[in-house]
């Protein structure tokens, strides 16, 4: 397992510095969000929405489909910046700084919180070049065995050396959907980050594949911050620390994991987790 | 079985078979032109034929030069159109939203739907005239012009089937846009972009009337651009409507020279664009 070392990674020696925002826990508060709509167009997808991220936790986000919890997540790295006609209002403070202040660098935003997508995005490219991808636009590493090294630490990271060790030369495609997505949580992580989003990570894949995912997010938390977005219920009571539970782009209810499924505060979390809509 | 179910049975196999036939009808048409052309053309072709350059009637001749004028035509107007047109294609898939990218979709069908003789008038206007004489530059400006729209348009359709997860993946490892179209999106539309390439390409190699009055023909070989040049298609055009039989049997020999060489072109880039991943 990787150490993100400060010396090697500008990122998380951000995320040491002194932190002004705390959640009620006293814990650092790594992602800190107020008051923000979203919009799509005309439509607002979501309301108001104030929460705080403790730092190397895992966070899930629950709630029935189009809730807008895959929207927020977005917002989190700036990537429904690519969706014409969003526009965005409210305050996403990561390590204190405002992502959506102007000026931000939103290379240098993506390049600190690394995202994994719902279905597996593997570039048609080999499974090293997929790794070393982030790693040769972003210019981090200035040698070859450097570069090499770095990719073996990611696949490794992200549990996947073993099955690849012998082929990293094969295009990324011929791999199974679980390995695939294995490999584009190991590009997520080559470069470093020390956020990772992950939205819906384990919906298209098999309970085996599944399991291998969680194991590697529970892994994972002891260096990063992680949010991850599921449909699954069960899942985000095995993975995650806190959860927040979304409904119609409003955040009904956060907590932590445990908390959230024995004794939730509203009536409505509860309906959910019990079955009653969604 | 019911009557809907054998209604249902009936209509299934008397459509089946109507498509069947149409599709046989179709490409039996294609083979039949084919087989003609190999059939008329095969006599006359030999070594002499494929390196010398025309002589008068009863002394034989070749189409060398003609055939060296094609591939430098097509040359030319592959590295003039095909930049031109895989630039405007990535401008409109990836760039394109607003008005202005409309306009220039709408100009690149309209243009497509252009009779290439009206392209090779505005080839004349702009090049013959300043340059005062016939060359391969018209020529290949001519030719340059029909291949814009084609490749410009196949490129943006292959382009916008790039999935825009592959996008996202990219962004948010934090590439800026101009790497993610140049290393992710490009290459995965490659073989797609090549495939229209060479489908402009062919277009061109069988067009004669943009050519007739730019890069006019010639009976010698040459090798200057500012000099009028020799194609197959003018070539075939000259001998076809000569009142000479041996000329005739040239003219078919020239074509199905023509057509094998299409066909190559065509084979040999597939190999060389094999998909690697």
């Amino acid at each position: 397992m990787s150490t993100p070392t400060i010396s090697l990674t500008p990122n998380v020696r951000a995320s040491e510095r002194a932190q002004e925002t705390s959640d009620s826990t006293g814990a650092v508060s790594k992602i800190t969000v107020r008051d923000l709509n979203f919009f799509y167009g005309r439509v607002q997808a979501l309301h108001g929405i104030s929460l705080d991220i403790p730092e190397r936790i895992v966070m899930a986000f629950i709630g029935p489909s189009g809730c807008g919890k895959s929207t927020f997540l977005r917002t989190l790295n700036r990537m429904n910046d690519v969706i014409p006609g969003t526009r965005v209002e409210g305050e996403v403070l990561i390590d204190g700084q405002d992502v959506y202040a102007p000026g931000t660098d939103v290379v240098e935003l993506r390049r600190n919180v690394g995202m994994v997508f719902q279905k597996s995005n593997p570039f048609p490219k080999s499974i090293f070049d997929n790794v070393a991808y982030g790693l040769r636009i972003n210019r981090l590493t200035p040698s070859r065995s450097e570069l090499e090294e770095r990719v073996e630490q990611a696949l490794r990271d992200a549990a996947l050396w073993e099955e690849v060790k012998d082929r990293l030369k094969q295009s990324a495609l011929s791999l199974s959907g679980g390995q695939q997505q294995r490999l584009c949580i190991a590009r997520a992580l080559a470069i470093r980050p020390s956020i990772v989003l992950m939205d819906e990570p384990a919906s298209a894949l098999d309970p085996i594949a599944t399991s291998k995912i969680e194991e590697l997010i529970v892994d994972l938390k002891q260096h990063y911050t992680i949010v991850i977005v599921t449909h699954n219920m069960q899942q985000a009571a095995r993975v995650s620390d806190n959860t927040a539970f979304f409904l119609l782009g409003k955040l009904i209810e956060v907590n932590s994991t445990e908390k959230m499924f024995t004794a939730p505060n509203e009536k409505t979390t509860e309906d959910y987790i019990t079955g009653r809509f969604g | 079985m019911n009557r809907a179910d054998r209604t249902r049975r009936l209509n299934s196999a008397v459509m089946t078979t109507v498509t069947a036939l149409c599709t046989f009808f179709a490409v039996g048409v294609l083979a039949i032109i084919l087989a003609y052309i190999v059939w008329r053309g095969i006599g006359a072709v030999n070594l002499r034929f494929l390196i010398d350059s025309p002589r008068p009637v009863g002394e034989g001749g070749g189409i060398g030069n003609a055939i060296l004028g094609t591939l430098i035509l097509l040359l030319l107007a592959s590295v003039i159109g095909l930049p031109l047109g895989i630039a405007t294609g990535v401008y409109l898939s990836e760039f394109g939203g607003g008005r202005f990218a409309n306009v220039v979709r709408f100009v690149a069908d309209t243009m497509t739907g252009i009779p290439s003789i009206v392209v090779g008038v505005f080839a004349y206007a702009i090049v013959v005239l300043p340059m005062r004489h016939f060359s391969a530059l018209a020529g290949g400006v001519a030719l340059a012009l029909i291949m814009i729209p084609i490749v410009a348009r196949t490129t943006e359709e292959m382009i916008k089937l790039v999935p825009q997860t592959l996008r996202e993946g990219a962004l948010a490892l934090g590439a800026p846009q101009w790497r993610v179209t140049l290393g992710i999106v490009i290459p995965a539309a490659s073989s797609g972009i090549v495939t229209g390439a060479m489908l402009a390409i062919a277009r061109i190699s069988g067009e004669t009337a943009p050519l007739l009055f730019t890069a006019l023909g010639s009976r010698f070989f040459n090798y200057y651009l500012d000099q009028p040049i020799a194609s197959l298609t003018v070539q075939i055009y000259n001998y076809a409507i000569s009142p000479y039989d041996e000329w005739h049997a040239l003219a078919w020999a020239a074509t199905l020279v023509l057509m094998t060489m299409i066909l190559a072109i065509n084979i040999g880039v597939r190999i060389l664009t094999r998909k690697r991943f």
